[in-house]
């Protein structure tokens, strides 16, 4: 519990937003689908909490980068799932790149021998 | 559309639910642990759904709107709280609205004439009257001679009896320039304005009327254009009704039913350049002139006449004074002290209420604490903070509009006459702006220091030690609030301590005079009596007196043509026999004249000093007398007895008696008025030529027997004296009490707002000091059952608080003695015989405050003494 507790890593701001939206690129899922996903994918890491990731959607639909819709689960499950819109593709793409460019410069910086 | 999207999120959360909790059933779970693991794994569902709604208004007018209802019913769960911190608002804002009301209809308002800033009124200045009357003649070489006004005109007053159309009546009238009416833009309901041809000695006699004299005198009859009318024994032409919504009010001047061209008026000393009484002038100033260049031009036409008739002109200057500074300057500071006053009581109430939230917040901390670990920003936290007092404001602004409504009605009828354009005041759209702005602006100020402190607290301490961590930072706030009460209070205080003590020096100077059972009131004789001899008027004057002597209940009676204590004065220009005569007549000495009968000493029981006071053997057969008051012997005759010297007037007259020195200008003004010296002269022993005015119009003082109510006399005296002259017009009833009264009015009226501001603030101050020491000793609880446990008596715990409560009054009310200090001189010209900085007032009030404060100490005290220890140690 405690182990599980010490390498859960807080969602940078901003990051959140990054990852729903990735989450979306592979096909339109609901809410908890999301929690799920980024839960599994960042191996247990990462555990998105309701309270940030439904404020976080909501926000994205108002912003018209994300849609919204009322269907059928494959378990024949009512649930409202969130897609991609053709603006937030364009948004994933700005925000990937601004990511990885903050990603690679501090990982270069965590890389440079220490000298002296 | 809201409801909707609440059920959507509703149904999303719950489909998230069963969507988790199915595959931990999957996993392996029972259906009901499944459901509460799922439950809990989700987390507070009311929060998250709030977070996330919070979504949806981004930043726009709905979340606005959901401040708005979170905060309304916040308010509705805490009725108490709403409820007081509403009403301490309404109070604060309510007297601030009232007291706006009243500086917005009198001091903002434009006057409601065209080109209302261009109006002058223009006065004769001389070493003694800055704003004396204006001579006809030099007024028309100012008309000729200036550069800098587009039109002048000259007005003067008159009792006008009208003749011929029903019953004989006396009307107010105005005699006025043709230039007078377009001046203030005034159009004529029907016909014209006077032409500048009839506005000329000799010519054909014309008339304008009042709307309301057109109305009851001749029934709205819409041919009057052309009818005569009688005035004073003469046909008068009538060319216009002028609309009865003209009202203006200056110094001689105000609406009346009869206007006739002043440049016909044929009095022979009317056109005497040194003739100066009665008679002033108006003047709409040429478009882009400034007050200054008019100023500077008038001067120079007065250099001009002072060279060409330096007999009644040298020394003369032309004073030019905006009309509406003329009309509601003197009572501006007074108007802009109370308005500081009430601005005082509005923040002692944002103070309290500020105070209120600041306790409360400590229950709310928790909720606050949590929506910021779950995301809201604090930003958020303090708009729903500010919105929620924001809303308590508004709700006791408009509460407070009602309270103003009231008060403002009720302060104006408190004081009728002492406040110009008293008609203005109300509550126009600027008075309901203004309340808005203040209602605003006092959510903010009193909703900022608590949305403050919550939003910083910080998080983690809160949620661990459920907010005990911030009595002390909470304490030290509320103690600055209790600081800034005492010290707002006492400075509200300090301020109507000094009016009262005004108002006590008033009270005790002396009129010189005993107003008690004095009536006053006019007569204007029938018109045909200014036709008949000298003899004949001075005759009738007789018989009127002895008429008026007959009436049950009157003593002794006076009449008086010339100045009247308190309400009009006259001048005579004299010199002292003996002493060179001043070069030019302009520099003679002036005196106060009363013309009046022997029974006026009595009357007004004014002390005889020394000789004797006029008599009825002092008649036009005998030598001329005249009385001087002490003042007069003082400055004349320093040292020597006046008994038997001379002065020249008109003609030379001895002086046979002095008498004590009547206050002319109001109990408050006497004193710093220059015209000092007064001299009463026999009505019956003046020249023939003035006995045809007298007869136009006296003023009558009449003394009741003791015990007789002066007003209820003057019925019978109306009908005694109509009996004698049926054409006779008994006018303008008054007691001499009143009079003197009106002549403190401004000050009683300011003693008594700055005295219900300074009671509301006391008030306010004490309810603010209470509730915060309850709640520092109710924060102290534990503390004080632990010193008691330890051996601390009561008297010790009652000592400890009541020194904390000591601290801050004290330390307030030493702000406040600071703050007094620098701002009692803005009340100077409100003050009479008491310095601003009066040590009694100070002293006293500091006193009261503190003995005040100290009870609202002493509740809560009293409380913590009885402190169970045990109880107190289980708190926890």
């Amino acid at each position: 519990m405690k182990s599980q507790y010490q390498n859960r890593i807080e969602l940078l701001q901003g990051t959140l937003d990054l990852l729903i939206l990735q989450t979306l690129l592979w096909g339109p899922q609901h809410g908890y689908g999301i929690s799920q996903v980024i839960r599994t994918q960042s191996g247990e890491v990462l555990q998105v909490d309701t309270g940030s990731l439904y404020p976080a959607l909501h926000r994205l639909e108002k912003q018209k980068w994300i849609k919204s819709e009322w269907k059928l689960t494959e378990k024949n499950q009512e649930a409202k799932f969130y897609q991609l819109t053709a603006a937030g593709r364009k948004q994933l793409a700005e925000e990937r790149s601004r990511w990885e460019q903050l990603s690679d410069a501090i990982g270069a910086v965590l890389k440079n021998p220490v000298i002296g | 559309m809201d409801s909707r999207k609440n059920d959507d999120l509703d149904a999303e959360i719950q489909s998230h639910l069963r969507m988790a909790a199915q595959d931990k059933l999957a996993a392996g779970q029972s259906p009901r642990d499944a459901r509460d693991a799922a439950l809990r794994e989700f987390g507070n569902v009311g929060v998250v759904k709030e977070v996330t709604r919070g979504m949806w208004s981004w930043a726009s007018l709905e979340s606005f709107l959901q401040d708005i209802r979170y905060g309304l019913r916040t308010l509705i769960r805490t009725p108490g709280f709403a409820a007081v911190a509403i009403l301490t608002l309404a109070l604060g804002i309510g007297a601030n609205t009232a007291v706006f009301s009243v500086v917005n209809g009198v001091l903002l308002n434009p006057l409601p004439f065209r080109n209302a800033d261009r109006l002058m009124v223009l006065f004769h200045e001389r070493p003694n009257f800055s704003e004396g009357s204006v001579s006809y003649l030099n007024f028309l070489d100012w008309q000729r001679e200036n550069h800098s006004f587009e039109a002048m005109a000259a007005y003067g007053s008159n009792p006008f009896s009208i003749t011929g159309v029903g019953e004989p009546e006396n009307v107010h009238g105005q005699m006025i320039s043709s230039t007078f009416f377009p001046i203030f833009g005034i159009n004529p309901l029907l016909g014209r304005n006077f032409s500048a041809d009839e506005d000329q000695l000799g010519a054909n006699p014309t008339l304008m009327i009042s709307e309301g004299l057109w109305k009851r005198k001749f029934g709205s009859d819409p041919g009057i254009i052309g009818k005569r009318l009688i005035v004073n024994a003469v046909g008068r032409t009538i060319v216009g009704v002028i609309p009865a919504g003209f009202r203006l009010r200056i110094w001689n001047f105000h609406p009346g039913d009869i206007y006739v061209p002043i440049g016909e008026f044929s009095d022979p000393r009317f056109r005497e350049r040194s003739w100066a009484s009665g008679q002033d002038a108006v003047g709409l100033l040429k478009r882009g002139v400034t007050l200054e260049q008019a100023r500077q031009d008038m001067a120079r036409v007065n250099r001009g006449l002072a060279a060409a008739y330096p007999d009644a002109d040298a020394g003369i200057k032309a004073r030019v004074v905006p009309l509406k500074e003329h009309i509601v300057g003197e009572l501006r500071p007074v108007l802009l002290v109370l308005l500081g006053a009430v601005a005082f009581v509005l923040l002692i109430s944002c103070v309290n209420v500020a105070n209120l939230l600041l306790a409360r917040s400590n229950s709310r901390h928790r909720e606050f604490a949590i929506r910021i670990a779950l995301g809201a920003g604090q930003h958020r936290i303090v708009r729903q903070l500010l919105t929620e007092s924001v809303l308590l404001a508004l709700v006791g602004g408009v509460l407070g509009i009602i309270l103003a409504k009231w008060g403002t009605a009720a302060a104006i009828a408190a004081v009728p006459r002492s406040l110009p354009r008293a008609e203005g005041i109300g509550l126009d759209f600027h008075v309901l702006l203004y309340t808005f702005g203040i209602s605003v602006i006092a959510g903010i100020v009193f909703g900022l220091a608590p949305a403050w402190k919550t939003s910083h607290s910080q998080i983690e301490s809160t949620l661990k030690k459920a907010g005990r961590t911030f009595a002390g930072a909470r304490g030290r706030a509320q103690g600055a609030f209790v600081i800034a009460e005492m010290a707002l209070a006492l400075v509200l205080l300090i301020g109507s301590g000094l009016m009262i003590r005004t108002l006590f020096h008033l009270w005790r100077v002396d009129p010189g005079f005993n107003p008690h059972n004095i009536l006053t009131f006019e007569i204007s004789p029938s018109p045909s009596l200014t036709t008949e001899s000298p003899d004949a008027i001075r005759a009738a004057f007789r018989q009127f007196h002895a008429t008026i002597r007959s009436v049950p209940g009157v003593e002794v009676a006076s009449f008086d043509w010339g100045a009247h204590p308190m309400q009009s004065d006259s001048e005579q220009s004299f010199w002292v026999q003996g002493q060179a005569k001043p070069e030019h007549s302009v520099d003679l000495p002036m005196a106060l004249a009363y013309v009046i009968e022997p029974e006026y000493l009595p009357v007004m029981r004014i002390p005889l000093k020394s000789g004797r006071f006029l008599n009825p053997n002092d008649s036009d057969h005998s030598p001329f007398v005249v009385v001087i008051d002490e003042d007069f012997a003082a400055q004349y005759f320093p040292g020597k007895n006046p008994i038997g010297q001379h002065i020249v007037t008109t003609r030379l007259e001895e002086i046979v008696g002095v008498v004590g020195h009547v206050n002319q200008f109001g109990l408050d003004q006497d004193a710093v008025n220059p015209l000092h010296a007064q001299v009463y002269e026999s009505i019956y022993q003046q020249g023939d030529e003035v006995m045809p005015g007298i007869a136009r119009v006296a003023d009558v003082f009449v003394r009741t027997r003791p015990g007789i109510d002066s007003a209820s006399v003057f019925p019978a005296i109306h009908h005694a004296l109509n009996r004698v002259d049926a054409g006779m017009v008994v006018f303008d009833p008054e007691n001499m009490d009143q009079t003197v009264a009106d002549s403190i009015a401004q000050k009683r009226f300011s003693m008594t707002l700055l005295g219900v501001f300074a009671a509301l603030a006391l008030l306010l101050a004490s309810i603010g000091i209470y509730d915060v020491l309850s709640y520092l000793v109710g924060q102290r609880t534990q503390e004080i059952g632990v010193r008691m446990a330890l051996g601390a008596q009561r008297a010790d715990v009652l000592r400890l608080i009541m020194n904390d409560g000591a601290r801050m009054a004290l330390l307030g009310i030493g702000v406040g003695i600071v703050a007094a200090l620098g701002l009692t001189h803005l009340m100077t010209s409100m003050l009479f015989g008491v310095r601003p900085t009066d040590p009694l007032t100070f002293g006293a009030v500091t006193i009261v405050l503190a003995v005040i404060a100290l009870l609202a100490c002493y509740v809560p005290a009293h409380r913590a003494m009885r402190v169970d220890p045990t109880v107190a140690l289980r708190y926890e």
